[in-house]
């Protein structure tokens, strides 16, 4: 060890120097971000809660194939399927459980009407497992709530698809 | 004289510096550990039952899941073993992408590793600006999957979607005004690849801030230095791969050694230690994320400049553009058969690896043909480090334990499938 580092070791050369780098960031903008009030930018690609979508005329997008149900790795998704009074094929039944999705988006790929799709909604919860079991009713509601915020999102990534 | 026995201590499975749900049951002699026996298997969901029962393509996002801090390189262990089986070829650009985002994901999980191995053993601030530049490769992994951790994003057969040609961006709000969100958004503005182009051109100066915040740190160097000294031949004994071999001074990188998709035309260097100890390995970390970094470099400057499909066209394997099933009736044959009873994989066995941020991650898998594996094994690199765990600590200090959890940088995820 030679004198240079005898100094250095007696006046906490090292810790000096890191703590400047500390006294700097001190000083400099934060990154916090206030969330909720403020959130980061969402990709159009992101997968968040699910959504059954609706046709601009109101007619329900689903034809009851049953591809999401087949897909699904977790095996959340249930579908009952009937003819419509007007003899089209729709579901009678389509439950997500959320607490079994994985959240991989294969049902958004694999539907060929684009009937089902993840939104970007994060916020949700439940207060009981009941709760994140979503039957077709809460999902279509989900679909006409967030209607612009899924169109804009497709239509950013539809190139890519 | 009374009867002296060793004293018994359980150390986690709720331990903040067990990293997880490990359960160490640690012999102690005064403060002297004797012996180290982890218990694993509080994390296992049988991820290698349940790809029985799935078809090739849902396995996919279960490999997410295993190493939860480097999730594309999981799964792309599983794509090449699935690829080779079916003796497919992938997309030039799909590979530099994949090569890409595997370098992307080993700068992610060291910058994970060193912050909280950095928060173990004291150094309480390191955490804070190694998960600040992490927090723009979740945004990475964001734009080009839709998850920040789960990608789902390799498929056999290339990738899901080609990078996007636009980052999103902040909005202002009563906390930020204009000025400040133009300059939030200043990387933002390009594409991805600038986006990505625009960190790699940051981060080494923040590999230097570390540098001086831990490097020569006392405190730093006291908890590592000479800890967990691993002689070349015992790491090769014990079966240690990654930095944990290359810390000891073996040069062994799948990289190099067995080059898979593009690595053989990347221009980086294999870093190697010289002691074997704590020390070594957190240096041998911090020099692979600047060789990843040079990595990212190359593989943006060439998928700037060369397009190009990023799946294959074989639609037995990989499903057809949208546009073209919803016109095109063959297509949609293909589309369903592919997402309902998926894709049939010739009879056969195969092991692929690759060089995983922990080390060598291997897939065999075993096809009889049908749509769905026969059997899948995983080898997880964070396996073998923990067997190796008791004979690390002999000898060390209980806090010393922490430190040697932190360097083998357990995830216990991987460790117990």
């Amino acid at each position: 060890m030679g004198a240079r580092d005898l100094i250095q070791t007696f006046f906490l050369g090292e810790l000096r120097q890191g703590l400047s780098v500390t006294l700097r960031y001190l000083f400099s903008p934060k990154i916090t971000i206030q969330y909720p009030e403020e959130k980061t930018p969402i990709s159009p690609r992101f997968r968040g809660l699910h959504a059954l979508r609706r046709y601009p005329n109101g007619e329900e997008r689903c034809i009851a194939c049953k591809l999401c149900e087949a897909v699904c790795p977790a095996m959340a998704i249930t579908i009952e399927s009937a003819e419509r009074e007007d003899g089209s094929r729709r579901t009678t039944r389509y439950d997500i459980d959320l607490t079994k999705c994985i959240f991989c988006g294969f049902c958004e790929e694999a539907c060929p009407v684009d009937a089902i799709v993840e939104s970007h909604v994060i916020e949700y919860h439940g207060e009981t497992r009941g709760d994140l079991h979503y039957t077709k009713q809460m999902l279509l509601a989900n679909g006409e709530r967030y209607e612009a915020d899924i169109a804009e999102a497709r239509a950013l990534d539809a190139r890519y698809r | 004289m009374a009867e002296i026995k060793n004293y018994h201590l359980n150390f986690g499975p709720q331990h903040p510096a067990a990293h997880g749900v490990l359960r160490l049951i640690l012999e102690l002699d005064g403060e002297v550990v004797v012996g180290a026996d982890p218990h694993i298997g509080l994390l296992h969901r049988g991820t290698e039952k349940l790809a029985e029962t799935r078809t090739w393509l849902q396995t996919v996002p279960y490999l997410d899941r295993l190493d939860y801090v480097s999730m594309m390189c999981n799964e792309h262990a599983y794509c090449l073993a699935v690829e080779r089986l079916l003796g497919i070829e992938v997309p030039i650009r799909a590979q530099y992408i994949r090569v890409l985002m595997d370098e992307v994901t080993r700068i992610r999980n060291h910058l994970l590793n060193i912050g909280t191995h950095a928060l173990d053993i004291g150094a309480m601030g390191m955490v804070l600006y190694t998960f600040r530049e992490r927090e723009d490769l979740m945004d990475v992994y964001e734009a080009v999957s839709g998850a920040r951790l789960h990608a789902a994003y390799y498929r056999p057969g290339g990738v899901y979607r080609d990078l996007p040609e636009q980052m999103p961006k902040y909005r202002a709000n009563k906390f930020k005004d204009e000025a400040t969100v133009k300059r939030l958004n200043a990387a933002r503005e390009g594409s991805l690849l600038d986006f990505i182009d625009d960190f790699a051109d940051r981060f080494p100066r923040y590999l230097d801030e570390y540098h001086t915040l831990l490097t020569e740190n006392r405190i730093w160097k006291q908890r590592t230095v000479g800890v967990a000294v691993v002689s070349p031949e015992q790491a090769l004994q014990l079966s240690f791969t990654g930095p944990m071999l290359r810390g000891s001074g073996v040069a062994w990188d799948l990289r190099k050694k067995q080059p898979y998709e593009v690595y053989d035309r990347m221009d980086f260097d294999i870093p190697v230690g010289t002691n074997g100890d704590c020390y070594d390995r957190y240096l041998v970390r911090m020099e692979e994320m600047r060789q990843s970094n040079r990595i990212v470099k190359q593989c943006v400057e060439w998928l700037r400049n060369n397009p190009g499909p990023v799946i294959s066209d074989n639609h037995k394997v990989a499903p057809p553009p949208r546009e073209a099933m919803k016109s095109n009736m063959e297509e949609l044959i293909h589309h369903f058969k592919l997402f309902s009873e998926g894709m049939h994989v010739p009879a056969g066995e195969v092991y692929a690896s690759i060089e995983h941020p922990k080390g060598e991650f291997g897939i065999w898998a075993v096809s009889d043909g049908a749509n769905k594996p026969y059997r899948i094994k995983l080898r997880s690199p964070g396996f073998p480090h923990l067997a190796a765990l008791a004979e690390m600590c002999k000898g060390h200090m209980l806090a010393d334990a922490t430190a040697i959890i932190g360097t083998i940088d357990l995830v216990l995820g991987d460790t117990d499938r």
